[in-house]
């Protein structure tokens, strides 16, 4: 297919749509909003189920019981939105139903503002509803990310009966970009074991639910979902590497900041530098083997995010103490620009750097300084 | 090879869509491009402003600081770019909505009375279309042809009528910015 200039949100409502999506429901938020416009045109169209829900609490609660029927079913928010959903995002979990959730991330907390940021990383990650489980997260950089993302988190979703979110900002969202769009798959349920699928009589009975009121029986199930989501961290791990293989300095950042380091990290390397970007795509889970491996060979990270350092945790988890791990971050809204990751990068390339003071510490430290 | 552009103006100016023109010329001359608007309160009337990278590379940053290109269509983006821009940058201003002349001597100010020429036209919508001309004379990565032909392959059916006063537009601001650039020299 010839690539065609698409805006993120329209792309990703595209790109549903082609990998077999039969039903949507959502409710209106910015920046999110061109997603569900987007399908309310194209979904009728299409004779599939478009319903824009009376809140995000309806909504969830429809993906839930869509889900139920093993359908492709896609929801799709922003932050404040997402957090309404998340009791229904849990249900789903303890139901073992896929479903597919965008989240459009903006400033926080509470109604924040409507421009770009990364502070649902902590909420997406571990899951935001209570109890055991985990979702898949998998966060763009990119238009054409956004559509391959998109796409692939209906498969992973139903391959492993878990909740596949998409976190992206609204940088991404709002950006138009070159893009091709993969072919129109057409709708095709499988003959799963698991859904309910009006056949009653003619197969034993199925029945979905997030119940157990035996903790031994619920415990069971908290294992079962343990043991896929072992799975998962085994096969589904994802990331890009940029300048890596004589990386002395490792950028890591993730979505839209990991994409401004990209900038950043080219200019320094044309200053000589040796030094590199790790871009995390699966940010659940988390590429902590592969920063493990580069933590032998490099003599520090550097991790900047749109958030006051939430994947930093995950980036300190995986060095282990072993080199220094720095921390560059924007809040509320404010996109950093390349020059202050460039900044970063040089400080990082001229000092000595600690290993005893935590980075977040070292950061609000040098901001107030600066 | 990396460009990067910011065309900022009143909502209603045309700013958005001179963007992506400009998007989808690069585009289909086979290089990396990102375009995004300001999607703020700003929409709903005041400046509104996007922001074009082309590249040969994977595109990093899809925003910058300080802009080497920008189309300034009203006074308050010639005051709000003029002072971030680049040393060595090529500034378009829409002179029809000006009331000063260059406060910086270190960039190429270029002076175009796009309203004007857009009305002598015939449309006043045209605007944004002279002054994007006006800004190729500055950016040789991009011919006026592929910005005619983009034009032409991206405007949906029901404006295709519009093309050749797209096409004049675009070259009275080409040519306007050609003279004043050969003056300057």
């Amino acid at each position: 297919m010839p690539k065609e200039l698409w805006k993120g949100n329209e792309a990703i409502a595209e790109a549903a749509v082609r990998a077999g999506l039969e039903a949507y429901f959502g409710y209106p938020i910015t920046p999110q909003t061109e997603i569900l416009e987007y399908l309310s045109r194209r979904m009728p169209e299409l004779g599939r189920t478009f319903v824009q829900a009376e809140s995000e609490l309806g909504a969830i609660n429809m993906v839930y019981g869509a889900a139920c029927t093993g359908v492709r079913v896609m929801s799709s928010s922003s932050s404040p939105g997402m957090s309404l959903m998340m009791e229904g995002i849990s249900y789903i979990a303890g139901t073992e139903v896929p479903a597919v959730l965008v989240n459009v991330m903006r400033g926080g907390p509470g109604l924040g503002n409507i421009a770009p940021a990364q502070g649902d990383y902590n909420q997406a990650v571990h899951g935001g509803g209570h109890g055991d489980y985990q979702p898949i997260v998998l966060a763009p950089a990119s238009v054409q990310e956004a559509i391959d993302l998109t796409a692939l988190s209906f498969d992973l979703a139903e391959k492993y009966r878990a909740i596949c979110m998409v976190i992206l900002d609204g940088c991404v969202g709002q950006m138009m970009e070159p893009a091709e769009m993969p072919e129109m798959k057409p709708v095709h349920r499988e003959n799963w074991d698991w859904n309910t699928d009006a056949k009653m009589g003619k197969r034993e009975r199925r029945v979905l639910s997030s119940i157990y009121i035996e903790p031994a029986e619920e415990e069971k199930m908290n294992l079962r979902v343990l043991n896929r989501w072992r799975t998962i961290e085994a096969k589904e791990v994802r990331y890009k590497e940029y300048f890596l293989d004589d990386a002395e300095i490792v950028v890591v950042g993730f979505g839209t900041a990991g994409r401004i380091a990209l900038s950043a990290v080219r200019e320094a390397r044309t200053e000589g530098i040796k030094v590199g970007l790790l871009r995390p795509i699966t940010v659940s889970p988390f590429p902590y083997e592969v920063i493990d491996q580069l933590t032998a060979r490099a003599d520090a990270f550097l991790v900047t995010e749109m958030n006051s350092g939430q994947m930093l945790e995950d980036v300190r988890l995986a060095v282990k103490g072993r080199v220094p791990v720095e921390f560059y971050g924007r809040l509320g809204g404010v996109v950093p620009f390349p020059d202050e990751i460039l900044n970063e990068i040089h400080r990082m390339a001229k000092s000595k750097l600690s290993l005893d003071v935590h980075p977040r510490d070292a950061w609000l430290e040098r901001m107030a300084h600066a | 090879m990396q460009k990067e552009i910011i065309i900022s103006g009143f909502g209603g100016q045309g700013v958005l869509f001179a963007g992506q023109v400009i998007a989808y010329a690069a585009m289909d001359s086979g290089k990396q491009v990102t375009w995004i608007p300001s999607y703020g309160p700003e929409m709903r009337g005041g400046t509104a402003n996007c922001t074009v990278v082309i590249a040969d590379h994977e595109i990093g940053s899809p925003l910058v600081k300080n802009p080497p290109l920008v189309i300034a269509l009203n006074l308050p983006s010639y005051n709000k770019y003029e002072t971030m821009m680049q040393t060595g940058g090529t500034l378009v201003v829409n002179q029809s909505m000006i009331d000063r002349g260059a406060k910086r001597a270190d960039i190429n100010t270029i002076f175009i009375p796009a309203n004007e020429i857009a009305e002598q036209i015939g449309d006043r919508k045209l605007t944004n279309m002279v002054t994007v001309g006006a800004l190729l004379a500055a950016l040789p990565e991009l011919a006026l042809e592929t910005i005619e032909a983009a034009l032409k392959a991206h405007l949906p059916a029901r404006h295709q009528h519009l093309l050749p006063k797209n096409y004049e537009a675009l070259r009275r601001g080409f040519e306007s910015a050609k003279e004043q650039m050969s003056v300057a020299v």
